[in-house]
């Protein structure tokens, strides 16, 4: 029998069970209770209480199975498994009713079981992180028994094209071994978020600025979400954009200044990014200047000093912590963007200064190497998740700071919201 | 006092413009943001309006016995070149099903081919002079005109720009989508619930707290690695369908989820709290009965966020191989299927010029479509949104 019918007849038959469980439940319950004895609960809490003792105990059975089959391999024939989540059903169904009793706090029971359930739930979070975690690792391990690390992390040359041949069992065919050096590729990423970088935090930071200290509250309750939807563009959209309107504009004006730019070249992604980034740091940016006591900004303005100066010699150090914490969080959106660069950077990695010159990504790479025709056991493939690993641990620990500036600010100024 | 009542009035002002300066310059980059989205909005629009518009032609057609075996025959030969192949291959088909047709003749409109489509929207195109006369020649007699293209919506995706449409795309969409909601928010809710009204404060909730905000702000691509290491290659869901990309992306939507729900939630004021375990509900009474029928309209605005975020996102997606060329609407959540951004993505690497206009078609209706899921939002917050 095909899993995918199995599943439905499991949750059918299931579900038929625990309806007759809540049923029987029931009746018993509202029998002893029309008898005159005084219950503890309420006789629709002894059915759910029923219904639990049913579904709970199969449910865990057929989960726990089907674990077991895939982490194990153990072949349980799936009638087996089945057959035997539902004796189990009907035993819980058995010990539910014996427990509809005066003297049963059946309410208690149920809420037990509810905090638990909602405990697994937030389990998830933890359970998704370990997910990402381990399977990254497992699959870069496995990439560094290929290769050596050493050579990953300072390599300058990046060219699996013979590892295909390899995997083909035609190593000898392909020119020269394949070279897993990734400098190249970082290269490029911090080149392109370099460019955001400077498009955005300028950008953003003067627009914060307005919108907190300047601006009419009118214009600021129109500004603020009318700037959050450039966060809202989806980023293949940015993406387009960027390769088909921004990338043209910028070799012509690069051949206008008599320079060579190459269509893929760094600058349009870049651009494209760090407007898609200004939102993030604009809205953190205008939240933190916000939370800046107002009794700052009197003394300064007592003292004699301009607004502009109360701004830069005040408000903004003060805000300093929230201002990084938002550009470190927007550094590590950039790192980790794909499809701007996917469809706007280049494929070739290419180490070089000049930000006209067409270069990769890391993030490009990582597509690169999972939607082409290789098998998941080639050296290429692989690399990916070398790949992956580092930007993680790039993007984490960006993440964590960026957590520890925002907290010593909110500790600063005792700031509830932020 | 060494300065002069002049020297300290000049610095002042000096002061004051430098102020006045900054004012500008900040208000000068707002403005600027403000025109990146107009530029933006105005270009999509430049260049995906054409799409929503299609060259037909009037052609007649001869169902003669040539015609049962390609589709060609039966047109003018003259004027075959400018009608779609995929209507040519239709003819034999029809021929087929109907064989009463056969040695009939019939005057229809149907779809043009795609350069011709190119030519009348006055863009780059591969016809040469005779056929380009014999348009203009067509045009004058009313028999080639632009029409509201039907086919974009009634179509999944195909190799020729004339024919390609987004309605494999947008089921693809759906499907995809309701996965996502089906893991992402009962669980997120769950979770939320569980933070904000049962959990003590130790190190275990602490730990869910930190790992809630950190999975927030991991790149969306590493999401896809976790997908296709555990989901595809450990547990074997198809690659490609709709359920694993929707596994995927619920993990994603998971933590904007969560951290709405505990918004809505801490902004029940206690006193409700109080009243009801005044009256003796239990802790699940108070919050199933009380607490969260307060906080929905809040939960379901985080909830519609989260949704309209998961929908634009592409890089995972690519990731578990939801990039596929698929030209019919898929029936199961197994199948091979693509989503909007993923057909986005797809024509924007097509290499014929015809694609481009098609890109900014997908993009502007995938835009609609987010708009409207945010406009909701804000609406139903206006409309719940209630002061203590």
């Amino acid at each position: 029998m095909q899993t995918d019918q199995l599943l439905p007849l499991f949750s059918g038959v299931l579900l038929l069970l625990g309806l007759i469980a809540f049923f029987l439940g029931r009746a018993k319950a509202a029998r002893v209770r029309a008898s005159g004895t005084a219950m503890q609960a309420q006789p629709d809490q002894y059915a759910w209480f029923a219904v639990l003792a049913t579904a709970g105990p199969a449910v865990t059975v057929g989960a726990v199975g089907a674990f077991v089959m895939l982490l194990l391999g153990a072949q349980i024939p799936t009638l087996y498994l089945l057959a035997g989540s539902l004796v189990v059903a009907a035993l819980g169904l058995m010990v539910g009713m014996r427990q509809v009793r005066p003297d049963f706090h059946a309410r208690q029971a149920i809420e037990r079981v509810i905090r638990w359930v909602l405990k697994a739930a937030a389990l998830i979070s933890i359970l998704t992180t370990f997910g990402i975690l381990i399977s990254i690792v497992f699959e870069a391990l496995r990439f560094f028994q290929m290769h050596s690390f050493w050579e990953f992390i300072t390599g300058t040359v990046w060219n699996p094209g013979a590892s295909f041949l390899a995997a083909a069992g035609r190593a000898e065919e392909g020119a020269s071994a394949a070279q897993f050096g990734s400098v190249p590729l970082f290269a490029g990423t911090f080149m392109i978020t370099a460019i955001a970088m400077l498009v955005a935090i300028p950008i953003g930071l003067l627009a914060a600025i307005y919108m907190a200290e300047f601006a009419p509250p009118k214009v600021r309750t129109l500004a603020k979400p009318t700037l959050e939807v450039l966060a809202g563009i989806p980023t293949v959209v940015y993406g387009f954009f960027a390769a088909i309107t921004v990338a043209p504009i910028i070799v012509s004006i690069a051949n206008f200044f008599g320079l060579d730019a190459a269509f893929n070249n760094a600058v349009a992604p870049g651009i494209v990014m760090g407007i898609m980034i200004i939102p993030f740091i604009s809205s953190l940016s205008d939240d933190v200047i916000n939370s800046v006591p107002d009794s700052m900004r009197q003394g300064s303005l007592a003292l004699g000093m301009t607004r502009g100066e109360t701004i830069r010699d005040v408000v903004i150090p003060a805000a300093l912590p929230g201002i990084i914490s938002a550009s470190l969080l927007a550094v590590s959106r950039a790192l980790g963007e794909t499809m701007i660069v996917v469809m706007a950077a280049g494929m070739r990695p290419n180490l070089t200064a000049n930000p006209l010159e067409d270069m990769t990504t890391v993030t490009v790479r990582i597509v690169a190497a999972l939607t082409g025709d290789l098998e998941f056991e080639s050296a290429e493939t692989l690399s990916a998740f070398a790949l992956g690993l580092v930007l993680f641990a790039v993007t984490l620990s960006l993440n964590l700071v960026s957590v520890l500036m925002i907290r010593r600010f909110r500790e600063k100024y005792r700031v509830n919201n932020l | 006092m060494s300065q002069t009542f002049d020297e300290i009035s000049t610095q002042l002002r000096k002061r004051h413009r430098r102020s006045a300066r900054l004012k500008w310059i900040s208000m000068g980059a707002l403005g600027l943001a403000g025109l990146f989205l107009l530029w933006f909005f105005s270009d999509m629009l430049g260049k995906g309006l054409p799409a929503f518009q299609q060259a037909q032609i009037q052609v007649e057609i001869d169902y003669n016995e040539d015609a049962s075996r390609m589709g060609r025959a039966a047109l003018d030969p003259e004027v075959s070149r400018l009608v779609s192949r995929t209507f040519e291959r239709l003819i034999p088909v029809q021929i087929r099903e109907n064989p009463a047709l056969l040695g009939t003749t019939e005057t229809r409109w149907v779809l043009a081919d795609g350069e011709v489509d190119q030519y009348l929207k006055g863009h780059r195109h591969k016809l040469n002079e005779a056929q380009q006369a014999l348009i203009d020649e067509l045009a004058a007699e009313g028999r080639v005109e632009l029409r509201f293209n039907t086919t974009f919506f009634t179509t999944g995706d195909s190799k020729m720009p004339e024919a390609s449409g987004i309605l494999s795309a947008a089921v693809g969409t759906v499907m995809t989508m309701l996965v996502t909601l089906a893991i992402a928010f009962p669980i997120g809710v769950m979770t939320a619930v569980y933070l904000e009204e049962f959990a003590p404060d130790n190190r275990f909730t602490q730990a869910i707290e930190i790992n809630i905000n950190n999975l927030a702000a991991i790149p969306s691509i590493l999401f896809g690695l976790l997908g296709l290491a555990i989901f595809i290659n450990f547990f074997g869901v198809p690659r490609s369908s709709p359920l694993v990309g929707g596994m995927t992306l619920a993990l994603m939507t998971l933590p904007v989820i969560i951290i709405a729900t505990r918004t809505a939630l801490r902004s029940v004021p206690d006193s409700i709290r109080h009243a009801a375990f005044g009256v003796g509900c239990s802790r699940w009474q108070v919050v199933r009965d009380h607490v969260l029928p307060l906080a929905m309209p809040g939960i379901m605005t985080g909830s519609i966020i989260g949704l309209a975020q998961a929908m634009g996102e592409t890089a995972p997606l690519i990731i578990v191989g939801m990039v596929a060329f698929i030209p019919d609407v898929s029936a199961s959540l197994t199948e091979a299927a693509t989503v909007l951004p993923a057909q986005v993505f797809t024509w924007a690497g097509e290499p014929e010029k015809a694609f481009v206009e098609k890109t900014a078609g997908g993009i502007l209706v995938l835009l609609a479509i987010l708009i409207f899921l945010n406009a909701t939002a804000v609406i139903l917050r206006k409309k719940f949104e209630r002061r203590w």
